[in-house]
């Protein structure tokens, strides 16, 4: 399995009751079915496949630091990693909480983190242009940062913001995009497990091309979302006006949520090229990004080809 | 002289992006998406060298050397060789599947741009030997004008394909409109002479009517 959930969350806060109900009688019928006819091995290998266990290896530390979209440091792949390291200063950090919460503050970033304990999650991560890694990530969960700041009630959306320093990032003196770089979580969006600020990569300090020295993971979602050298998180009562969704709102939605079934207007999403297959190599794209159990419930309700 | 540099340069450049493409495959210095890298390789080699194809005529008017003229076959036909490069990395990376290709064409413009300006270049290829053209005599030109629409739908392709950064899909375009528009004159030039024979008969019919 893929993901490692933290030890601390019991699962029926993180699998929505009636999935959690689904699970019991589904269960259910599978001994039925198990004890009739088809027989416990079947059933088990039926259900590692209907999990998504492709073989999920982790990609090279080169793959990962040398393939980036950071278009503050030009719009190549390669640009970042050429770019980056040398330019960005990631000490002192300081990261500013504040919004509709009652801690606000400009936080350390060592405090920051320092207060957390350190998890380590080798998710999946989806381009929106179709390609794929698998990347082994330290962090934190958002959810301490945010459970800390005490978030008031009306607070119902979370902003993060990336340096604005075109001394620093160079990508910026150019407007590719309207910067800074912004993008934003729904509440419970943020407050979930799965949702991961990051600070390193194998172990090893997360590289400036990457999104040093802190930067958001939602696994479930394009890539586009997981905004890197975040110098700001705010708290606020309006769904936050995202960077791709201002530049082009027909293409990149606010939620992003990895979807098989809804295209980007130009290119298919159904598949997808996870760096370092084979040639002419491509996986079924899996909703949710291969999450969908443990983040499907959010959704629930929602017109996902609206609110892609 | 220059028509004894003329060759090895054409078959220079034509070859150029080909060397470096299997220079970095060989040295590992692809990006570490390869597919797309040999992919977008290839497209810009064919609008080079399609842009290079259609500079030879307006260098030939404005340098009055007719033996630059000798370049452009050799240069329109190695952009068909990387546009076939082009199209079938893009059919493997389509897994060579019917459907999924036909879905992409049907579903995605800019991917109809492209297919199509790769079909319009399958004729041209075709009819490029001294035998095509003594066989179709005036109509092997009105053929090998589809240069032109392939040449604009290559660039539309790319200026599509890009997510946000433009800028060098515009150059290419812009490149393409400066070549286009030096032959406005001549367009309108050649449109005034075919024209007139044909003014003159009816002028003649209606004197006859009037008569």
């Amino acid at each position: 399995m893929l993901i490692r959930r933290p030890d601390d969350i019991p699962s029926s806060e993180i699998t929505p009751e009636r999935d959690y109900l689904d699970r019991r009688r589904f269960l259910g019928t599978a001994a039925a079915a198990a004890l009739s006819a088809a027989g416990a091995s079947t059933l088990l290998g039926a259900c590692t496949v209907a999990e998504g266990a492709q073989d999920d290896e982790p990609n090279s530390w080169e793959q990962i630091t040398s393939y980036n979209n950071f278009y503050e440091y030009g719009t190549g792949k390669e640009d970042p990693a050429a770019n980056a390291p040398g330019k960005l200063r990631v000490r002192p950090w300081t990261v500013l909480v504040d919004g509709l919460c009652a801690r606000p503050g400009r936080y350390a970033l060592d405090d920051l983190v320092r207060a957390s304990q350190t998890v380590h999650r080798t998710y999946r991560f989806r381009c929106v242009e179709a390609w794929s890694m698998v990347i082994p990530w330290d962090g934190i969960p958002l959810r301490d940062v945010v459970t800390r700041a005490q978030p008031q009630p009306s607070a119902k959306f979370v902003e993060f913001t990336t340096l604005l320093d075109p001394e620093q990032m160079p990508g910026q003196r150019r407007s590719v995009l309207d910067w800074p770089y912004v993008e934003g979580l729904r509440m419970d969006e943020a407050m979930h497990p799965l949702t991961l600020l990051a600070t390193g990569i194998y172990g090893r300090p997360l590289p400036a091309q990457n999104g040093a020295p802190l930067r958001l993971v939602v696994p479930w979602k394009y890539g586009f979302k997981s905004i890197k050298s975040i110098v700001r998180i705010r708290f606020t009562a309006q769904q936050p006006q995202t960077a791709w969704n201002r530049a082009a709102a027909n293409e990149y939605g606010f939620y992003a949520n990895v979807n098989p079934a809804v295209d980007h207007p130009r290119w298919s999403q159904a598949r997808e090229r996870r760096i370092g297959d084979g040639w002419f190599k491509r996986r079924a794209t899996l909703p949710f990004n291969g999450y969908a159990g443990q983040v499907a419930g959010l959704y629930r309700g929602m017109d996902l080809r609206r609110y892609f | 002289m220059l028509r004894r540099v003329l060759k090895p340069a054409v078959w220079t450049g034509g070859l150029l992006p080909m060397v470096l493409l299997v220079t970095a495959g060989v040295t590992g210095t692809l990006e570490a998406d390869p597919v797309k890298d040999i992919t977008h390789r290839t497209g810009k080699a064919v609008l080079v060298l399609l842009l290079c194809t259609l500079a030879v005529s307006p260098v030939r008017r404005i340098s009055g050397w007719n033996g630059v003229i000798a370049a452009r076959r050799p240069l329109g036909l190695f952009a068909f060789f990387y546009a076939v490069l082009h199209f079938f990395i893009y059919l493997g990376d389509q897994a060579f599947a019917p459907a999924y290709i036909v879905a992409d064409v049907v579903k995605h413009p800019y991917v109809t741009a492209g297919f199509t300006a790769f079909c319009l270049l399958v004729p041209l290829a075709l009819t490029s030997t001294k035998a095509s053209i003594r066989r179709l005599g005036p109509r092997w030109v009105k053929l090998h004008r589809l240069v032109y629409a392939a040449a604009v739908l290559g660039v539309i392709h790319f200026l599509w394909s890009v997510k946000k950064d433009v800028r060098e899909p515009l150059v290419y375009a812009a490149v393409l409109a400066v070549l286009l528009a030096i032959r406005i004159p001549a367009w309108l030039e050649q449109r005034r002479k075919t024209k007139s024979p044909r003014r003159a008969p009816a002028g003649v019919r209606s004197g006859a009517t009037a008569a």
